[in-house]
């Protein structure tokens, strides 16, 4: 066992972790901090992958993002402190089983498919990044980023739009 | 390579299970909007891992979750403005009180 092989299994293992107890923590904001963990977690194995173009997206969007963004709503809306509600025991144990069952199958499924690793390396760096989204030709991502691009405005006229919306009690 | 591809996989299906279950049990909608980043991030480790590890000529697993991303930020966001819109209407963001249009 290598550095290299045990820096993998900790990471999987904050992932999974962090997963977990953001899903299951009864405190929103502790949720959101442990959910904060999981995709740390995930740039890590990004970097880990040699893609730092992919895990600076990562900590970027996520990190910076998404999170600050739910720690924000969590503040605007619940009283943080609070506990929520613990959810019904049948719907616990269905769901866990559910979770479970597939979680069995596709594991089953993925230790028996032989997969055969090419014997090539990624070596894709951030300038060929930048050349093949922009490249109308083939193997160029042109379409899909202008697409994400009409996407993204659209995202934030709605937003506008749902946010200016007056409030039916006051009004 | 020193880890086998399906520790990756086993990995990314963890989370993908792991987020579902947090979205079957929740009713609160913040915490389910957690759960659906946790699945979109499952899926975008799969891609990652799909590219690098058996097809490393190409890079369109790269660029796919890179457009995940970007779409799931979008998503975060529509669903942030729907979430503190629904708050400000009813005082509460649980799914059972969402029930306006139900019947």
């Amino acid at each position: 066992m290598t550095a290299n092989v045990i820096a993998f299994y900790f990471i999987s293992a904050i992932i999974l972790g962090g997963g977990l107890l953001a899903v299951t923590s009864r405190m929103v904001f502790r949720s959101a901090i442990w959910l904060l963990f999981s995709l740390t977690g995930i740039a890590a194995l990004y970097f880990w992958m040699d893609l730092n173009f992919l895990a600076a997206v990562q900590i970027i969007v996520y990190m910076g993002g998404i999170v600050v963004l739910i720690i924000f709503s969590i503040f605007l809306t619940e009283h943080s402190g609070d506990n929520l509600p613990p959810a019904l025991l049948w719907r616990k144990a269905l769901s866990a089983l559910l979770a479970l069952v597939g979680f069995a199958l596709v594991s089953f499924m993925i230790l028996n498919n032989g997969f055969t690793i090419s014997s090539e390396i990624l070596n894709i760096d951030i300038a060929n990044i930048g050349r093949k989204m922009l490249n109308t030709g083939d193997g160029g991502f042109a379409l899909p980023f202008e697409a994400v691009s009409i996407l993204l405005l659209a995202a934030m006229v709605g937003c506008i739009a749902i946010a200016l919306k007056k409030n039916p009690e006051k009004s | 390579m020193s880890v086998p591809i399906s520790h990756f996989l086993i990995v990314s299906t963890a989370l993908f299970f792991i987020g579902a279950y947090g979205f079957f049990t929740r009713r609160n909608m913040i915490t389910m909007l957690m759960s659906i980043e946790l699945i979109l991030n499952s899926v975008n480790i799969n891609f990652v891992v799909f590219n690098k590890y058996l097809y490393p000529e190409k890079a369109d697993g790269l660029f796919f979750s890179l457009f995940v991303i970007a779409i799931a930020a979008a998503e975060a966001a529509m669903a942030i403005a729907i979430i503190i819109h629904l708050y400000r209407s009813y005082r509460s963001i649980d799914v059972e009180d969402a029930d306006q249009m139900k019947y």
